[in-house]
């Protein structure tokens, strides 16, 4: 019975040709992985030491993978639509790996030193990253789900990693419900999609979206329902109300994990899923990403003014920024190609300035043991090299050239000015307006590193560990790089014809 | 030589502070004097390279962009590093290398508190270059990142080493001008997307507004976006609070580059950037431009006459001041311009020159409450004659640099530009004229007040330490230079007249 049925399998089934070469990063990252599991297995309490530089280590080593991917230039698709592999999906990855190598370094002497598990923290770190990885290649239903998942599991336990603070496990119990809310209307709006379109793939939803057959109540439904799992996700207005709890309680490394790479991941799904399945039905799509844009900028901003602890503020200014990223979804019909190559711009410059402004947040509380920004008094005076840094990274989120937020404002501008309807130019307005009111709650923290006194007067160093300052110099670096010389991101971007070439009519 | 400045005169004087900075950043805190020679060392190359570039500066054409560059920079938006200097362009920026060395050499021995030179000269690296490349580019986006770059060196300026409200100075000044940077930014694109020329160069951006035929509606909204970023920077009535704000709480060293040259860039952007690109909004604004400069003029002075603190009273007086110069902007023609640029750097120098004297009056008497002072000729009388000098030249008086800012600005009201409404503007003029006497009477006032008769009783016994050898060192330079100005206006007329009559002529066909 078995034997025959098998047979009748082997004989239907295809399997598909793999090409290795562009599944390298995701087999090298995952073999790392794998590895460091054994490690901690085998060498249980002393492979603690070895596991900062190992998860290092197996961050960097997919790099070389990518570059030999990116010198090669070719787009790649595999399994049958599933899974591509082009510039835009390599540029993402290599931010995800490098982001990931950030927050290890930033981890490191925060675990070490505190009440933590070390070694299972590195493992969720990774099998966390993994999913991200994948999620930047995805062009189906369900790998986007099991990418999403795999991101999503392990960073609900890192939020509550501090287990016997209460306000960490309040942040990991948010984080879960809300995650698993969000979760399921996806998946319902996803199910619904299947049904429309008999296919999981991206590219054949959107063609039969696109065709207009399908009872337009039910596509309009299914296409809101999945749009407002991910606003969850990347926290837009209204469904943020997690996210300053969240960050607020959860270990600072692990903040900066969320607050970057992993809103990270839910733009890139949502990129895919826009661009790709609801290219035809813009007229739900774009009112949609325009409220949500313009109520993120506006609400994150207001309530971020009133904010005293920085972890928060932050917080509230990545619901901000989330607005800033979601604005050009909103004129994606008459700018396809400008507002694709806002989203991915905006996110790789994000990553840089907000991920650096979390290791001088995290440099700073270990001599302040504080979260206030009023701990920031004086800092210019007894920190200068910090204090710079940290200036570099606020005026970068505050849009200043030339750092590097400026051009990523800029080429969102560009894409609301490109549409030229009443909508881009309105919300672009909105976004002026907005851009300066968050300048102010970044100066506040100006303000005090600058101009104010050191609170107590204590004015003793801030011994900052090699790890910190490495940190720092690599998203300075890049933070002002990217300022500079925004052509370095024009490499990858400039190559983004390659999804719109799937659009209907595109 | 020739060779050289053409591929390098511009680029280097405008990078090398930037690079400077990053030196002195590593260079140890302690080492005060060595960055004192670094900033003072680099300023004074910027200033050789002024030289050269003025000597090597072709007069017979003016109007062309001359030791131009055009490189790539951001391909994926067509912004290109484009740089170049002409007649118009050419007198701010040999003023901006001529005064950040006088700043510095005023700073050797008199930094503010808390001290810091490291810091405090860093940033004046920083702005040196912000101003530079804001008065070379010949690309939108490049201007606009230059333009935003001063941003935050004075932010930190005013907050760090400023008076007492410095604070709220420093957070002032920089959300108005953020504010009308970000309305500007989105006028630039505006521009970019709707004549689909591809390019952010100005002229070529003028050339294609000029092909596509707009409409009027859209440049005027297009327009009105420039002109809150400018007008904000210059400042124009209403725009104009944060202004004596900032000066008054600024340390000396700001509040002269403020002065002398940051609200340059607003004026300089609409001769460089409005007006040629947008002639036909531009005419359509005008007489609002005109109407909300003689009210600067009027409400300046007035301002002026109720101050008590000399250093808001300078202040206000630049409002008056800036109001000639987008008066001589609003006629539209080319002699107004040239009355304007004329005036920009007669006010650089000499307002310039006047914060320079009250903070060195703070630092003698601590404080610069006007009742309080008296006698300054009697207790120091160089820098008491120094300090009449400047304020005949604030005022006007023929001779002096001033005048050639003011006079044939109200010159060119009587005169405007075709399709611009005659009577309104010879009001304006009638306006402004009066503005002239009360600008004599508010100096004179402040004189009289400030310098003649006997110390007050609480400084009468204390000894007063006339002038110092930086002061010597950094002031003559500027008393030099506007008496020379004042006595041959024809040096920097000349330099000027061929590009802004070429640029009148393009854009107004006057």
């Amino acid at each position: 019975m078995i034997a025959t049925l098998l047979a009748q399998v082997s004989s239907t089934f295809e399997p598909p040709t793999l090409d290795f070469h562009a599944l390298a990063p995701e087999i090298t990252f995952a073999a790392c992985v794998a590895l460091l599991y054994l490690v901690d297995m085998i060498k249980l309490e002393d492979g603690r030491r070895l596991m900062p530089g190992l998860s290092g280590l197996a961050l960097l080593a997919p790099l070389i993978p990518i570059m030999t991917l990116a010198l090669d230039g070719a787009d790649r698709t595999l399994f049958g639509g599933a899974f591509v592999v082009d510039n835009v999906a390599l540029l993402l990855k290599a931010m995800f790996f490098l982001s990931g190598y950030v927050v290890v370094l930033l981890s490191t002497n925060h675990l070490a030193e505190g009440d933590f598990w070390e070694s299972e923290y590195y493992l969720m770190l990774t099998s966390s990253l993994l999913g991200m990885v994948v999620m930047s290649s995805a062009r189906d239903l369900v790998t986007i789900f099991v990418a999403l998942e795999l991101l999503s599991i392990p960073a609900y336990l890192m939020a509550t990693w501090e287990k016997r603070s209460l306000r960490s496990n309040e942040a990991g119990l948010k984080y879960y419900l809300m995650g698993v809310f969000a979760s399921a209307l996806m998946l319902y709006g996803m199910s619904l999609l299947f049904g429309i379109s008999g296919s999981t793939l991206l590219t054949d939803i959107g063609a039969r979206i696109a065709e207009g057959n399908s009872s337009t109540p039910i596509v309009s439904l299914a296409i809101v329902l999945v749009i407002v799992g991910f606003a969850f996700k990347v926290s837009a207005v209204p469904f943020h109300s997690w996210a300053p709890d969240t960050y607020e309680g959860a270990p600072t490394p692990v903040t900066a994990f969320l607050a970057v790479a992993s809103k990270a991941a839910g733009f890139v799904a949502l990129l895919q899923l826009a661009f790709v399945g609801f290219a035809g039905r813009t007229d739900v799509v774009e009112p949609l990403m325009w409220v949500l844009a313009a109520a993120s900028m506006t609400v994150g901003n207001l309530i971020a003014l009133r904010q005293t602890n920085i972890v928060r503020m932050l917080a509230y200014s990545g619901i901000a920024q989330a607005g800033f990223i979601l604005a050009p979804f909103a004129v994606m019909s008459d700018s396809a190609t400008e507002s694709l190559t806002a989203v991915v711009t905006y996110l790789v410059i994000y990553a840089a300035m907000n991920l650096g402004a979390f290791v001088i947040v995290i440099a700073v509380a270990r001599k302040t043991q504080s979260g206030e920004i009023s701990s920031f008094g004086g800092l210019f005076g007894y920190a200068p090299g910090l204090t710079v840094a940290m200036t570099v990274f606020l005026a970068s989120l505050a849009g200043i050239p030339p750092l590097g937020g400026w051009f990523a404002k800029f080429v969102v501008f560009k894409a609301l000015a490109t549409a030229g309807t009443p909508w881009g130019y309105s919300l672009a307005v909105v976004m002026a307006v907005n851009s300066v009111v968050a300048f102010y709650y970044y100066a506040l923290v100006l303000k005090a590193m600058w101009f104010d006194e050191a609170p107590y007067g204590d004015t003793s160093p801030v011994r900052v560990p090699v790890s910190l300052i490495s940190a720092t110099g690599l998203t300075a670096g890049a933070t002002i790089l990217f300022g500079v010389f925004p052509g370095l991101l024009g490499h990858f971007t400039g190559s983004l014809e390659g999804i719109i070439a799937v659009l209907p009519g595109g | 030589m020739t060779d050289f400045l053409n591929d390098w005169g511009l680029t280097i004087p405008t990078l090398l502070p930037l690079v400077a900075a990053v030196v002195m950043m590593l260079i140890p805190k302690a080492e005060e004097e060595t960055h004192k020679v670094v900033a003072l060392a680099t300023s004074l190359v910027v200033a050789v390279f002024g030289v050269l570039l003025l000597l090597n500066f072709d007069f017979d054409r003016t109007k062309d962009l001359q030791f131009a560059v055009d490189i790539g920079w951001i391909d994926i938006i067509r912004s290109r590093f484009t740089i170049g200097v002409d007649g118009i362009a050419l007198p701010l920026i040999l003023l901006t290398m001529f005064v950040v060395p006088l700043v510095i050499i005023y700073s050797w021995n008199h930094f503010p508190e808390p001290h810091n030179p490291k810091a405090f000269l860093i940033l004046i690296m920083i702005l040196h270059t912000g101003m530079l490349g804001s008065f070379v580019a010949q690309d939108l986006i490049l201007f606009f990142v230059f333009f935003e770059v001063v941003l935050l060196p004075m932010y930190f300026m005013i907050g760090v080493w400023g008076g007492e409200q410095r604070q709220y100075a420093s957070i002032k000044f920089f959300l108005y001008t953020l504010f009308g940077s970000a309305l500007m930014i989105v006028s630039f694109l505006a521009l970019f997307v709707l004549t689909g020329a591809e390019t952010f160069n100005m002229v070529q951006l003028a050339e294609q507004v000029a092909a596509r035929e707009i409409a009027l509606s859209t440049q005027v909204l297009i327009f009105g976006g420039m002109f809150m970023g400018f007008g904000i920077k210059v400042p124009m009535f209403p725009f104009h609070t944060w202004l004596p704000d900032a000066h008054t709480q600024a340390p000396t060293q700001g509040s002269v580059i403020l002065a002398a040259v940051l609200l340059k860039l607003g004026t300089y952007g609409f001769v460089r950037i409005a007006l040629p690109i947008l002639p036909d909004a531009a005419i359509e604004w005008a007489p609002w431009i005109g109407l909300l400069a003689v009210i600067g003029i009027i409400y300046g002075a007035l301002g002026c006459l109720a101050q008590t603190d000399m250093k808001r009273l300078i202040a206000f007086s630049s409002v008056a001041h800036m109001g000639y110069v987008m008066l001589g902007i609003a006629t539209l023609t080319d002699f107004g311009i040239n009355a304007a640029i004329f005036g920009m750097v007669a006010h650089g120098l000499i307002t310039g020159m006047l914060f320079f004297i009250a903070g060195s009056i703070k630092e003698r008497f601590h404080t610069l409450e006007i009742k309080r002072l008296g006698g300054l000729l009697k207790q120091a009388p160089r820098m008491g004659w120094i300090l009449g000098l400047t304020t005949m030249a604030s005022l006007g008086l023929p001779g002096l640099a001033g005048f050639w800012g003011e006079f044939p600005a109200i010159l060119a009201a009587y005169n405007p530009a075709e399709g611009l409404n005659v009577t309104l503007f010879r009001a304006y003029m009638v306006i402004a004229a009066l503005g002239t006497v009360l600008a004599a009477a508010y100096l004179l006032w402040l004189y009289q007040r400030t310098a003649f008769g006997e110390p007050k009783e609480e400084f009468a016994h204390e000894h007063v330490h006339d002038m110092h050898v930086t002061e010597w060192i950094a002031w003559i330079p500027m008393v030099i230079a506007f008496v020379v100005l004042g006595l041959m206006p024809g040096l920097l007329f000349g330099m000027m007249d061929g590009a802004v009559t070429n640029m009148v002529r393009t854009a107004f066909g006057g």
